[in-house]
């Protein structure tokens, strides 16, 4: 089990903790670089070109472009993250990501922030709700979604090491630091944060919060619930949430994503096949958003923890069945 | 801008295996490149013909380039297809992958026998490239316009580095209807890429008909000279002009340099040159065996 941290929790940017870390990096390898798509300043790979001003590649509004760019960087041997808004780089460029990186297995690192609701004011052009289920259906692709600012970080140092292509999601809003400094990230593991024996609460990105609140929220109702932390979608962490079907009896997943092809289905495919228990999927409901400010669109689309509490209810009551 | 002022080191091209002064070069090379170029032509027939798919017309209009390219001017090493030093060939119009194939095979990346697998199952030389799988691939290609992107990740590497090699990549003219080569056009520009050469098989025919007909690209070289390229046209049947040309893109400094190559579409077999059903068809019996003879295969 990993450590949740106090409350209350600080409200951090992911953007921060991914500027830092890359600088850290470009500062340890000289092999580091990083193209963009005149979202530098506000993604804040920026700073990593004030530091490495020969490293940044600031390519423009041609994100197929930055994309193939990047893989032929990473052909050429280097640790190539291409970074911009989800919306830009995942959605406008599927195809190529499809041919120059999944299926050539090219190992860049797709950095995008301004992934979901949370994008706010924008609206739906700009909240892209899908990029998991893009990218989890990718042959090859590795997708990361970090809980907070330091798994964003986190994410960053182990991409670098991870043998293929990364996806790599998070937000444009200040996202409460539910993890721990000390706490350890790899790719792969799903990282339990609070024990529970009656339901699973299993959820990535800003839901986590959502659902550590909703656990003391269910256990006031005497349900004891677990949470766990599923920042690394696929590869899904199968045997961690298999044990918590046959230890809990039933699941609810909560994801800032459309539940289309998200963190639940794929859950959900694993549950069906090898252990199937009741489930419920707490997410975008298969529509667009649009605007307004990050956590009003989230009680308007019921990302909140009083969902994930009905929900586990819901879940509950037919486990008794 | 940060990414501003990247000045193209100086570096002097060493030699190795495979390059050769392209000036003064003699007749009898000249007539050495093209026997290899009419040998290509023969694989690329043998291998669509065998399998009654691919596409053979545009790998023929390529296959004099490809043939200069692969027999003259890339230091590659067949022994060590993943020489970090070693120039890149990138394969943009992947639907000709035929006369690549046929150049690595010809020149020692993989057996010649393995042409016949081409596009069966089980093969590694699949229908459009893949990368990783075919010895002397370097890039994947078949969904259109993504190869000078990649080239230009490829050369801004070999810059960082400082290092010699230089990128080439062979693009068709149906790509030039692509978004994102015009994306990729910007960029090296913004780059000053002088160690990316850029090819353009401009053979006029696109899968459902003239390039001009389809979408208008003319006046094409105008095109890329106001991208910021230095732009030469060249016939692209003609060894000679094509070996002077890459003399001239590796001699311009400052910029990349396209080379528009006029070609004929299934050039060298005299019934399917600038045919428009050759871009996706393939030889029948008869077909193949009168093609073949043009080619001057001696029957066995």
């Amino acid at each position: 089990m990993t450590s949740v941290a106090p409350i209350p929790w600080k409200m951090e940017s992911q953007r921060s903790y991914f500027a830092k870390a890359l600088i850290e990096l470009g500062e340890k390898n000289p092999n580091v670089v990083v193209v963009g798509g005149d979202t530098t300043e506000s993604i804040k790979t920026m700073d990593f070109g004030k530091k490495f001003p020969d490293r940044l590649f600031n390519v423009g509004i041609t994100e197929q472009n930055m994309i193939s760019i990047a893989a032929g960087f990473a052909a050429a041997g280097k640790i190539a993250f291409a970074s911009t808004y989800a919306v830009f780089g995942v959605a406008h460029t599927y195809n190529v990501i499809r041919q120059n990186v999944a299926y050539t297995k090219l190992p860049i690192k797709l950095f995008c922030s301004h992934a979901g609701l949370t994008t706010g004011p924008d609206g739906a052009t700009h909240q892209l709700n899908e990029d998991i289920a893009l990218m989890r259906g990718l042959p090859n692709m590795t997708v990361l979604v970090p809980a907070d600012g330091p798994q964003t970080a986190k994410a960053v140092h182990a991409a670098v090491d991870w043998p293929g292509p990364v996806y790599c999601r998070f937000s444009r809003t200040n996202f409460p630091t539910v993890t721990s400094v000390e706490d350890p990230f790899e790719i792969g593991p799903a990282y339990v944060m609070r024990d529970g024996s009656d339901i699973t609460l299993a959820a990535c990105g800003i839901m986590v919060s959502r659902c550590l609140q909703a656990a003391e929220e269910l256990e006031a109702e005497g349900v004891s619930a677990r949470v766990i932390n599923v920042s690394t979608i696929k590869p899904l962490d199968t045997a961690s949430l298999l044990r918590a079907a046959r230890e809990t009896g039933g699941f609810v997943s909560a994801e800032e994503h459309t539940v289309v092809h998200g963190l639940g289905s794929a859950i959900a495919a694993v549950v069906a096949q090898e252990h199937p228990v009741p489930m419920e999927f707490v997410g975008v409901q298969d529509v667009f958003g649009e605007s307004g400010e990050a956590f009003e669109l989230m009680e308007k689309y019921g990302l909140t923890a009083a969902k994930v509490v009905e929900a586990a209810m819901r879940v509950v009551e037919r486990k008794g069945r | 801008m940060p990414d501003k002022g990247l000045k193209p080191p100086e570096i002097s091209r060493t030699s190795g295996a495979g390059v050769g002064r392209t000036v003064d070069i003699s007749d009898a090379k000249i007539r050495e490149l093209e026997a290899k170029a009419r040998l290509l032509r023969r694989h690329i027939l043998k291998m669509t013909h065998q399998v009654q798919s691919g596409h053979p017309g545009g790998s023929m209009s390529a296959c004099d380039v490809v043939t200069a390219l692969y027999f003259h001017i890339l230091r590659v090493d067949s022994e060590s297809p993943r020489w970090p030093d070693r120039d890149r060939f990138v394969m943009s119009k992947g639907h000709a992958c035929p006369v690549l194939y046929a150049a690595l095979a010809e020149r020692g990346f993989f057996p010649v026998s393995e042409l016949m697998t081409f596009r069966r199952i089980n093969s590694r030389l699949q229908g459009h490239p893949e990368y990783g799988t075919t010895p002397g691939v370097e890039n994947a290609a078949g969904a259109e316009g993504q190869g000078l992107s990649f080239s230009v990740g490829l050369a801004l590497a070999a810059r960082l580095d400082r290092k010699a090699w230089r990128v080439y990549c062979l693009m068709g003219d149906g790509e030039q209807d692509v978004g994102q080569t015009w994306e990729a056009a910007l960029t090296s520009a913004k780059f000053n890429l002088d160690n990316l050469t850029a090819i353009i098989d401009r053979n006029g025919i696109q899968q459902e008909g003239r390039t001009e007909e389809i979408l208008p690209l003319e006046p094409l070289a105008d095109k890329w000279k106001s991208f910021g390229w230095n732009v030469l046209t060249i016939n692209g049947h003609d060894m000679r002009q094509i070996l002077h040309a890459i003399d001239e893109a590796h001699a311009h400094k400052g910029q990349p340099t396209v080379i528009i190559a006029k070609t004929t579409k299934g050039r060298g077999v005299s019934f399917m040159e600038n045919v428009v059903k050759y871009h996706g068809a393939a030889t029948s019996d008869e077909e193949l065996r009168l093609a073949l003879a043009e080619l001057g295969e001696v029957p066995p």
